[in-house]
């Protein structure tokens, strides 16, 4: 399918032109995956892995990396500043969506998604391998990271819900109902309690996909978020879910598939609102 | 976090090789376990897989199947039908590997944090109930069928 109809096509490469830019010096293909075991069990030839706790995450504080250890992460894997960073990964590209997200921090904008993400690739029986490519290092300066854009903190959404404005919620219809808080034995992505944020509308983010994973068309998902949904471009939206990953997922089709200018992921999502004292819960 | 003594005698040794691992080595052997994987046989179950089989929340979608084994434990097979499934698959051949025909008190022992201790602390809520959920029908179905077992 042609990227043409979407809002920013360059954001969105295909398998094909990724398997054209294999040896691109200019280009960095970089896996981004849910499951630990993926990359190591063969991956698109020359393609490195930034793991979303591992690379992206502070590994004291809940927070994402600062500058200069997002400088040191890019150098490490040989990406200057003009360098195209291409993200794919599993579960129909969360992750891959979620470290776009996290680059955009830090302002590196030349970066695309390979639409259908790595089981779009393995289906087409395209190459992989089991080598881990090293890249000499590069320099790299980043911006300080910018959290204002397109990330939204706790008490920015709780400003939002009181001043009605929209958010919405990616997570599974159960979640969203408040029907699972967390696992046993895994509260570290539990919560106290369960539900959802006042007035949020429910649109689980596997709704902008197509069953093999790519993006749904833009007239689908202008179809989906507008029609069906009522959003529209103008508007201040803020999206999330569990952790912030499928949610990055729902922000990127908003933001670079339909052009939406004012979408923030609330990466604390319902690990931190659903714990949080006082604040309001709808079930 | 359970004591690796809590653990089913034949699955210690399993654990005990997870202690204090590194991640490479980590993933090195869980892709190994999961190349060892071998599908439930047909005679045992064949596509279109029940669903009452199926593990809940699990996006691996993976199959759960038990059969009396003539020493009076319980045999146990898998199906995992995503492609992508190298964790569910991983898992099921360690499970296998060391609880094949074991009965069912003693599969019901197998500590939740199983999952935990196999595959890091780096895996996911969602990751982590799909694999659980593999263990939890597990118990379930090895009871059940303990119980058909008993009642015969």
């Amino acid at each position: 399918m042609s990227n043409s109809g979407y809002a920013h096509p360059d954001a969105l490469v295909d398998t094909d032109w990724v398997a054209q830019h294999l040896s691109d010096p200019e280009v960095r293909i970089v896996e981004s995956n849910e499951d630990p075991l993926l990359y190591a069990s063969g991956h698109i030839p020359g393609a490195i892995q930034i793991d979303w706790v591992t690379d992206l995450n502070d590994q004291i504080r809940r927070d994402y990396l600062d500058r200069k250890s997002f400088e040191t992460l890019m150098s490490k894997h040989g990406i200057s500043n003009n360098t195209k960073v291409v993200f794919y990964g599993d579960k129909n590209n969360w992750w891959a969506c979620y470290a776009f997200w996290v680059f955009q921090l830090f302002g590196h904008t030349n970066a695309a998604i390979m639409n259908g993400g790595r089981l779009k690739w393995v289906e087409e029986q395209r190459p992989v391998t089991k080598e881990v490519p090293h890249y000499a290092a590069s320099t790299y300066q980043a911006q300080e990271r910018s959290d204002y854009k397109v990330r939204a903190f706790r008490d920015q959404v709780l400003g939002h819900v009181n001043a009605h404005l929209p958010l919405i919620d990616v997570r599974s219809p159960g979640e969203f109902k408040g029907e699972l808080t967390h696992m046993p034995d895994y509260p570290q992505e539990g919560a106290l309690r369960a539900g959802h944020i006042p007035g949020a509308k429910s649109i689980p983010w596997s709704k902008a996909a197509q069953s093999d994973g790519t993006f749904k068309s833009p007239e689908d998902l202008k179809g989906l978020y507008e029609q069906d949904n009522g959003f529209s471009p103008s508007q201040n939206i803020v999206t999330y879910c569990r952790i912030g990953e499928r949610s990055a997922h729902t922000w990127f089709v908003l933001t670079y598939l339909l052009g939406y200018p004012n979408v923030r992921n609330y990466d604390g999502s319902w690990t931190e609102w659903g714990n949080s004292v006082g604040v309001p819960i709808e079930k | 976090m359970a004591d690796i003594s809590e653990y089913p005698e034949t699955l210690r040794d399993v654990m005990e090789m997870f202690e204090n691992i590194d991640e490479h080595g980590r993933a090195e052997i869980l892709l190994d376990y999961s190349s060892q994987f071998h599908e439930v046989p047909s005679y045992i179950a064949q596509r279109p897989f029940p669903e009452d089989h199926r593990v809940q929340r699990c996006e691996s979608e993976a199959y759960v199947f038990t059969e009396p084994n003539p020493n009076g434990g319980i045999n146990f097979y898998f199906a995992v039908e995503n492609p992508q499934g190298v964790s569910a698959k991983a898992l099921a051949a360690i499970l296998q590997e060391s609880l094949m025909g074991a009965n069912a008190a003693t599969i019901k022992a197998v500590p939740h944090d199983i999952v935990f201790r196999l595959f890091g602390k780096r895996i996911s809520m969602g990751k982590g109930e799909g694999l659980l959920g593999m263990v939890s029908l597990l118990k379930y179905f090895a009871e059940l069928t303990e119980k058909e077992q008993k009642s015969e």
